[in-house]
C-alpha cells in the first residue's frame, strides 16, 4: 500500500500495509497499481505549470512535492500568504489537495508543509529553524531505517537532535544526519535544480569574470533583452512574463520576475522593467551567468491601425506594467460599480486595463468623498424613529446639526449572511453650524430592536 | 484685477517665460467656467502641464474631502484617463462619479509610503498619455515639488496634488515654499439655503493662496455638479456675514 485517499484513511487503511490486509479491512476496496513513472511525469508537468504561474525557480521534489524559490516573485501575487492561499485554492480546483509552507530553507519548508501547514503556513524570516525544531523526526527526510533507530534511542523531535553534540552523532549515524540537520536549520544551502520546459524561449550569457556593479548588470540585461526579442519575433509572439535568473559564483541563484499586462517584445520597455528591479538583486561576490527566459508568451496580434475618426486612445500598458511591478498587482486597480446598496460593498475592483464596463453607480443620493474604513460610533441626541440627531459628538467634538437630510434606508443583504436578514441602516446627511457635512447612520429602523442596536455611527465625510 | 496690456510688459513677460523653461510646450489651460475665477488666473484657467496643490481648510486638512472633490471636478472636465495615487484607503469612488469623473477613467494606485507616491506620480506624469495625475501626499519638499513640476512641464500633463496631513496642526506645512504653480485651499461653507428642511447644494470657500504670475484671491462657490462644474451662488448679495467669517478664521 503506497498511497491512500481521505476516505481510505478514514476506513483505517495506512500506508505501508499489505494489499491483503487492506482488503480484509474494507471489502470491495478499489486497488490501483502504482505508476511511479506516471506520477513523476505528472509532477514534472505540475512543476512547469507552477513555473509559468508563480515563480521563476521551481523543481519537482519526488515523490509528492514541489519546491520553489518565491523570492522576487511574490509581489505579483500580493505577498507570501496571499500567494500560498491562491495556489492551494487553484490546485484544489484542479483536483489536487495541497499543503504549502514558506520558510527560510528548503529543508524547513519541506518539514513545515508536511507537518504544520493546514493548508498553508508562512513562517516569519529567521523563525523557521525554531519552528522546525519542534517537529517529529520523520520531518527530517532521513532514510526510514535511520528514523526508526533514532526513535528507539529516544529521540522524538528534531530539537532533541539539535541539542546533542554533533560530532558523536555523526560518528554513530553517518554524515547524512548531519547534512539533513544543517539543511533544516538553513546552515547549509541546498540549490534547487529548476525545471526548464524545452519549448521555453530562453537566452543566457556566461561571464568569464563575475559581474557585480548595477551598471554592468543593466548593460548585459539590455543585450539579453535584444536577443530575447529577436527569438520572440521569429516565433511571432510577445512575452507576458519575464524571468531573470542570476547564478552567483557561490552557487546561490537570484531570480527576478516581471509581469506584463499585454504581450510585448519592445526592447526598451522590457529593459526598463527589468532594470527597475536591479536593486533587488544581491550580487554577493559576483554573478557568473545571467539567464533571461519568457515562461509565458502569447501571440501578438496585428498592429493597430490609427483611426481617422476616433481620437487615438493613449496606450497605458507600459505605465501599468511599470507600476504593477513596483507596487504589486493588487495595488493597481479601477473601481467598478457592484449591485449593492451597502456602501462598503458598492465598489468592486477591476484590472486597470480591463475593457471599459460603461456602467456607473445608479441612484443620485449624495455619496461622501471619504468613507471611513470602519464606521465610528457617535453619541447623539435624537428623536426616534425617523428624526435626524439634533447634535452629535464625534472624536470628542460636539457638533450641533443645523440641517439634515434623510433617512435613506439600506436593508441588510439576507442572501449573504443570516445575521443580515432583518438588519437595517438609516442614513442621514447632516450639516453642522460651520457647514461641514457628514454621513451618519443609525443601526436599526428606530422601532424594532431586531433590526439593529439603534446606535449611531459616522460613516463618511462630504465635501 | 485686470492684467494690464502694456506691450513692453508683455514682451518682458515672454522673455521671462522663455528663460524659466526652454522646453515647455504651450499646453493651454483648463478654465473653471466661472468668469470671476478665470479672470483672476493667469491664462484664464488652471494651467495644464504644471503642478497644482490643493488642501482642505480646518478639519479638511486631515480628511481632504472637499479638496478631493474639487480635484475630481477639474479632472472630470479634462479628457482621458486619470491616475489617482493613494496612501490611505478612504476615497469613495461613487462620490467622484457624482462629480462627473466616470469610474472607467480612473486608475487607482495604492502605495505604501509617501516616497513611493511621489515616484508613482512622477512616472504617471512622464508617461504623457494621461489627462491628469492626482496624488495624495502630506509632506512635499522643494526638491520633490520641483521634480514633479519639471515632469509635468515636459509632458503637458497636469499634476494635481491633494495635501492632507495626519493632524490638523501639521497643516502649517502648507506655508512652506514649493515649486507649484498654484496653491488652493478649499473649505466647506454652509450649503445653499432651501425653502424646505434639508441640505442644499454644498458650497465651498475656495482660496487661491498662491499663483505664479498671478494674485491671491478667494471666492464663495457652489460645489461641483454632475459634470464637475463649479458655479457662483445666485444669492451672493444676501449671504450671511457670519459664515464667511468662520471660513476665514478656521482656514488661517
Amino acid at each position: 500500500m503506497l498511497a491512500a485517499d481521505h476516505a481510505a484513511c478514514a476506513a483505517g487503511i495506512r500506508v505501508g500495509m499489505t494489499a491483503t490486509q487492506a482488503q480484509v479491512l474494507v471489502p470491495g476496496l478499489v486497488l490501483n497499481d502504482a505508476q511511479p513513472e506516471g506520477d513523476r511525469d505528472a509532477l514534472e508537468r505540475l512543476a512547469v505549470w507552477m513555473l509559468r504561474r508563480y515563480a521563476p525557480i521551481v523543481a519537482a521534489d519526488p515523490p509528492d512535492g514541489l519546491v520553489m524559490d518565491t523570492t522576487g516573485a511574490d509581489h505579483l501575487h500580493g505577498g507570501d500568504a496571499a500567494m500560498l492561499a491562491g495556489m492551494v485554492e487553484r490546485l484544489a480546483e484542479a483536483g489536487v489537495s495541497a499543503r504549502a509552507a514558506i520558510a527560510d530553507s528548503w529543508g524547513a519548508a519541506h518539514a513545515l508543509a508536511r507537518h504544520v501547514a493546514c493548508p498553508i503556513h508562512v513562517s516569519s524570516p529567521g523563525e523557521s529553524a525554531r519552528e522546525a525544531a519542534a517537529l517529529p523526526l520523520v520531518a527530517l527526510r532521513l532514510p526510514a531505517a535511520l528514523t526508526t533507530t533514532l526513535g528507539t534511542l529516544g529521540f522524538e523531535r528534531i530539537g532533541d537532535l539539535l541539542a546533542k553534540p554533533r560530532a558523536p552523532l555523526i560518528l554513530r549515524f553517518g554524515p547524512e544526519l548531519d547534512r539533513r540537520l544543517d539543511q533544516a536549520t538553513g546552515r547549509m544551502s541546498e540549490p534547487i535544480n529548476p525545471v526548464r520546459p524545452p519549448e521555453m524561449i530562453e537566452v543566457r550569457r556566461a561571464f568569464a569574470e563575475p559581474i557585480a556593479a548595477p551598471e554592468t548588470i543593466a548593460r548585459y540585461i539590455g543585450k539579453l533583452v535584444v536577443r530575447l526579442c529577436e527569438a520572440l519575433e521569429t516565433k511571432g509572439t510577445g512575452a507576458r512574463r519575464l524571468d531573470l535568473i542570476c547564478a552567483r559564483v557561490d552557487n546561490h541563484v537570484q531570480a527576478v520576475r516581471v509581469g506584463l499586462a499585454r504581450p510585448s517584445r519592445d526592447v526598451r520597455r522590457l529593459t526598463r522593467l527589468l532594470c527597475d528591479k536591479i536593486e533587488t538583486i544581491e550580487p554577493g561576490f559576483g554573478i557568473d551567468m545571467l539567464t533571461l527566459a519568457a515562461p509565458i508568451v502569447a501571440p501578438m496580434g496585428p498592429g493597430q491601425t490609427v483611426s481617422l475618426i476616433d481620437p487615438a486612445t493613449p496606450d497605458l500598458s507600459g505605465l501599468v506594467d511599470l507600476l504593477a511591478n513596483r507596487v504589486g498587482a493588487h495595488g493597481l486597480y479601477r473601481a467598478t460599480p457592484l449591485q449593492s446598496d451597502v456602501p462598503e460593498r458598492a465598489v468592486g475592483r477591476l484590472a486597470p486595463l480591463a475593457p471599459a464596463c460603461g456602467t456607473d453607480w445608479t441612484g443620485r443620493w449624495p455619496r461622501p468623498s471619504r468613507l471611513l474604513t470602519s464606521p465610528e460610533m457617535i453619541q447623539t441626541v435624537a428623536l426616534l424613529p425617523d428624526h435626524p440627531p439634533v447634535a452629535f459628538t464625534w472624536r470628542g467634538v460636539r457638533r450641533r446639526v443645523a440641517r439634515a437630510d434623510g433617512p435613506e434606508r439600506v436593508f441588510g443583504e439576507w442572501w449573504r449572511r443570516d445575521a443580515e436578514l432583518e438588519a437595517v441602516r438609516d442614513y442621514f446627511v447632516v450639516e453642522d453650524d460651520a457647514g461641514e457635512r457628514f454621513w451618519i447612520y443609525r443601526a436599526g429602523d428606530g422601532e424594532d430592536p431586531a433590526t439593529g442596536s439603534h446606535r449611531w455611527f459616522l460613516h463618511g465625510l462630504f465635501a | 484685477m485686470a492684467i494690464p496690456s502694456n506691450p513692453t510688459i508683455s514682451a518682458l513677460r515672454d522673455r521671462i517665460a522663455r528663460l524659466e523653461s526652454s522646453d515647455r510646450r504651450a499646453c493651454g489651460v483648463v478654465p473653471f467656467g466661472v468668469e470671476a475665477v478665470d479672470r483672476r488666473l493667469p491664462g484664464g484657467g488652471l494651467a495644464l502641464g504644471a503642478l497644482h496643490e490643493m488642501a482642505g481648510g480646518g478639519n479638511g486638512a486631515v480628511h481632504g474631502a472637499a479638496a478631493a472633490l474639487f480635484v475630481a471636478g477639474i479632472a472630470a472636465r479634462l479628457d482621458g484617463p486619470v491616475l489617482w495615487c493613494l496612501t490611505r484607503r478612504d476615497l469613495f469612488a461613487p462620490a467622484l462619479s457624482q462629480a462627473g469623473l466616470h469610474p472607467d477613467r480612473v486608475i487607482y494606485v495604492e502605495t505604501g509610503d509617501e516616497a513611493a507616491v511621489l515616484a508613482t506620480i512622477e512616472e504617471g506624469l512622464r508617461h504623457g498619455g494621461l489627462a491628469a495625475v492626482v496624488g495624495e501626499v502630506a509632506r512635499l519638499s522643494m526638491v520633490a515639488s520641483r521634480r514633479l513640476q519639471l515632469a509635468a512641464e515636459t509632458s503637458g500633463t497636469p499634476c494635481l496634488l491633494i495635501r492632507r496631513w495626519r493632524r490638523a496642526a501639521e497643516a502649517a506645512d502648507f506655508g512652506q515654499p514649493s515649486a507649484a504653480v498654484t496653491r488652493w485651499r478649499v473649505s466647506a461653507l454652509p450649503s445653499a439655503p432651501l425653502p424646505v428642511p434639508g441640505v442644499g447644494r454644498p458650497r465651498w470657500l475656495v482660496e487661491l493662496i498662491r499663483a505664479r504670475a498671478g494674485e491671491c484671491a478667494d471666492w464663495d462657490l457652489e460645489a461641483c455638479d454632475e459634470q464637475g462644474r463649479l458655479a457662483l451662488p445666485a444669492d451672493l448679495a444676501d449671504r450671511s456675514g457670519s459664515a464667511r467669517g468662520w471660513g476665514r478664521g478656521a482656514a488661517a
